[in-house]
């Protein structure tokens, strides 16, 4: 009977040193299947959203978009794969999806721990704290003892602990998981509070409330909230690409190119705007940017004809052009006193 | 030296694939040897995965601080509290639920089943609907139906109903006060403590006296004495303190008395009503499973009618409830996982808060299945002992 143990170890032994398959590099996975596989939210207004016929919109949607563009000159080549907030990560580490667009923020243990690696940044928020009216609260500072509906596994609940702690204050968390049932525990008064990003708190309260006037959102953010795209570890070429298609859409802004005025602005003679659509300059050579990414040169020119530039983006999903109603604020480019900063497209 | 004469051995066997017992070695290390291979595989493949994706392993978060709060905690918990301690609370909140949903079923379900063999009409048939209806809805539906139902009925804690003076009914739970803190309280729990000992010896000492001199004892009157009186002793001794923390409506909320909050109300409500009706069917095949000749027999012997329940009936039909009655607890339990839907903080709640703040999923996945297993393991184990004690004795 050992002899046969020991065989049949003998024979494991060989098999199992076959061992832990890797996933190859993002970019070539990509490549070869055609399509995008875009992680998103559920359903938040603006950021990600599906209407009735199934078609996504949002700002992090737009960001997917200008990732296919650049890719395949294809906006279509994206599938959305709408993700809760605990199975986000998840789903990345798995290899289930490409890229995470699902305004999540960038943090430290994030970036290290999980295994994952942030791109940018394509909204600067904050947290912020809705209220109904009739309460009559002015301020955070006056919700000692408050309940708070809350969404679990975001940092939104770490900051909102250590919010009430650092003012000394008590709190009840009411915490669900589904976004529908938080929504309805705050607007059927389980909580007092409600709390996410203020930009979250804007799309709820213009999509979801019975009647948006009466709440009102608190002039307190108690946090910094870098909401971002996010790639695997360890896949520094589509790293890059992610990023520089959010770059790519900045500098559209900067530079005045939009979607309308793209062809007229490819005339142009300013070396910048050459550069970033590939036309031959003076020399007669084009820059080829795209080729160093690994894209086809027309990249810039596809995001920017099929998604627009980043400001074009964000008033259609979040800004006056929307129910949101967003003020530009953090979000304004860096010449015009906001955060938004793109690295030179040269 | 000289070989004892002993039966004969005999003969070595020769190998050979045509003896039985060598294929069946083979087949056995066989099927071993595909378990140990397939688990070492996943494992190896996992941590290889894992490290190169850079991902944390191991348990050492359970001691970082975890910075999130819970809603309902039966010990003293805040974020400056580590995950080991978070993930308890999780746990005790988990047994609270699976506890009283236990017992509650119980009783309701027992309820039922009796009224389905009522010979009266309507109640029969209100029993069976109940039963049909319940049982056949799925739980996290009528999960969400209790939750919807509590928190848009009620009003808020400002115009909080009030059915009886201290205690508050609105969206933010039922209030109730509570006797303020006192050694007295104590005392009086260690008199009950007390009590149930004392119980326990009068019947053996009883029953002992019945069986040498066929003298009746009442013991049901004597335990009911031991159980009111001692702990009620315990609380004279203690100065027979009556303050009680009444709570009050401060700022948002009620402040003092204790909680039972609405997400708890509504997963309780849900398990127990839903469970209640397969406990119902069990007790009713239970009862139904003792001949009619028993109950016969024991009035002709002159039983009254509770004693042929208690001493005739009831122990032959435990036999038969008490197996299909654990795994209906161990659902409840199970079941309770569902409280992440309505933000009850159970277990898997914490634990898939946990999950995400750490993002070491494999470690907090083990910890709820290695929880949930010893919980059932632990229930099981003590039916297991139930049913071997009420079975049939044979001589």
């Amino acid at each position: 009977m050992k002899k046969f143990q020991l065989a049949a170890m003998a024979a494991t032994a060989l098999v199992a040193f076959g061992g832990a398959a890797l996933a190859g590099p993002t970019l070539d996975a990509v490549k070869a299947r055609g399509q995008l596989i875009c992680g998103v939210n559920t359903g938040t207004a603006g950021f990600s959203a599906a209407n009735s016929q199934g078609v996504w919109t949002g700002i992090d949607v737009d960001l997917c978009k200008a990732v296919a563009a650049a890719l395949w000159g294809d906006v279509s080549k994206v599938k959305y794969v709408p993700l809760t907030a605990q199975q986000r990560f998840t789903a990345l580490q798995s290899g289930e999806i490409d890229i995470l667009s699902r305004n999540t923020t960038a943090t430290l243990t994030r970036d290290t721990s999980l295994g994952i690696n942030f791109t940018g940044v394509n909204f600067y928020d904050g947290q912020g704290f809705m209220v109904p009216n009739k309460l009559g609260v002015k301020s955070a500072k006056e919700l000692n003892g408050a309940t708070v509906c809350v969404q679990p596994g975001t940092t939104t609940e770490l900051n909102l602990a250590d919010y009430f702690r650092g003012q000394k204050m008590e709190f009840k968390p009411v915490v669900i998981e589904k976004l529908e049932e938080v929504n309805n525990a705050y607007f059927s008064g389980r909580c007092d509070v409600y709390t996410t990003d203020a930009s979250g708190l804007a799309s709820i309260r213009a999509t979801v409330a019975p009647k948006p006037e009466d709440h009102t959102i608190l002039p307190e953010l108690i946090s910094k909230e870098p909401l971002g795209p996010s790639v695997r570890h360890g896949d520094d070429q589509f790293t890059d690409l992610v990023r520089w298609a959010h770059f790519v859409m900045l500098e559209a802004e900067e530079y005045g190119i939009t979607a309308a005025n793209l062809d007229q602005m490819a005339k142009s003679d300013n070396p910048g705007i050459q550069r970033l659509l590939n036309v031959a300059g003076k020399d007669g050579k084009t820059a080829a940017l795209g080729s160093m990414l690994g894209v086809p040169d027309t990249w810039a020119y596809n995001i920017i004809k099929l998604v627009g530039n980043y400001g074009e983006s964000f008033e259609r999903n979040v800004g006056m052009g929307s129910p949101l109603k967003l003020p530009r604020g953090s979000n304004a480019l860096w010449s015009k006193g906001g955060l938004q900063y793109a690295w030179p497209v040269r | 030296m000289a070989i004892s004469a002993g039966p004969a051995k005999p003969p070595a066997r020769k190998f050979s694939w045509n003896d039985p017992a060598v294929r069946g070695l083979f087949y056995q290390a066989l099927a071993i040897g595909a378990v140990v291979f397939i688990i070492w595989y996943l494992a190896s493949n996992t941590v290889a995965n894992l490290n190169a994706r850079s991902i944390a392993t191991g348990f050492a978060f359970m001691n970082r601080e975890s910075g999130f709060a819970i809603g309902e905690n039966l010990i003293s918990y805040g974020p400056a509290d580590t995950y080991l301690r978070a993930l308890v609370v999780g746990l005790l909140n988990t047994l609270r639920v699976a506890v009283a949903g236990i017992l509650l079923a119980t009783i309701l379900g027992t309820l039922i089943g009796i009224a389905r063999l009522s010979g009266n009409f309507f109640i029969a048939k209100a029993a069976s609907i109940y039963v049909e209806v319940l049982r056949n809805l799925p739980l996290l539906l009528q999960l969400f139906f209790w939750y919807a139902v509590i928190s848009e009925t009620m009003p808020g804690p400002r115009e909080a109903l009030k059915p009886l003076p201290g205690f508050f009914l609105s969206n933010r739970g039922f209030k109730f006060p509570l006797p303020v803190d006192n050694v007295a309280w104590d005392f009086a729990a260690i008199g009950l403590l007390l009590a149930i000992i004392a119980v326990f010896v009068v019947r053996a000492w009883a029953k002992k006296r019945r069986d040498a001199t066929g003298q009746q004892f009442p013991t049901g009157w004597t335990a009911l004495a031991l159980i009111v009186g001692l702990p009620l002793l315990g609380w004279i001794i203690g100065g027979a303190p009556t303050a009680m923390d009444v709570p009050a409506m401060r700022g948002f909320n009620f402040v003092g008395g204790g909680t039972l909050s609405p997400e708890f109300a509504a997963l309780l409500i849900g398990l127990v009503t839903y469970t209640a009706a397969f406990i119902a069917e069990i007790v009713r095949s239970g009862i139904l499973a003792v001949s009619k000749g028993q109950t016969e027999a024991a009035e002709a012997v002159g039983l009254s009618k509770a004693q042929t329940l208690r001493m005739i009936v009831l122990p032959q039909a435990l036999r038969v409830i008490v197996p299909p009655m654990t795994s209906q607890y161990l659902n409840i339990t199970k079941n309770s996982s569902l409280a992440v839907a309505i933000g009850y903080p159970d277990l898997v709640s914490i634990a898939n808060t946990t999950i995400n703040q750490t993002g070491q999923a494999i470690e907090g996945v083990a910890i709820i299945m290695g929880v949930y297993l010893t919980i059932s393991l632990s229930i099981a184990a003590f039916m297991n002992w139930y049913n071997k004690r009420i079975a049939l004795v044979e001589r």
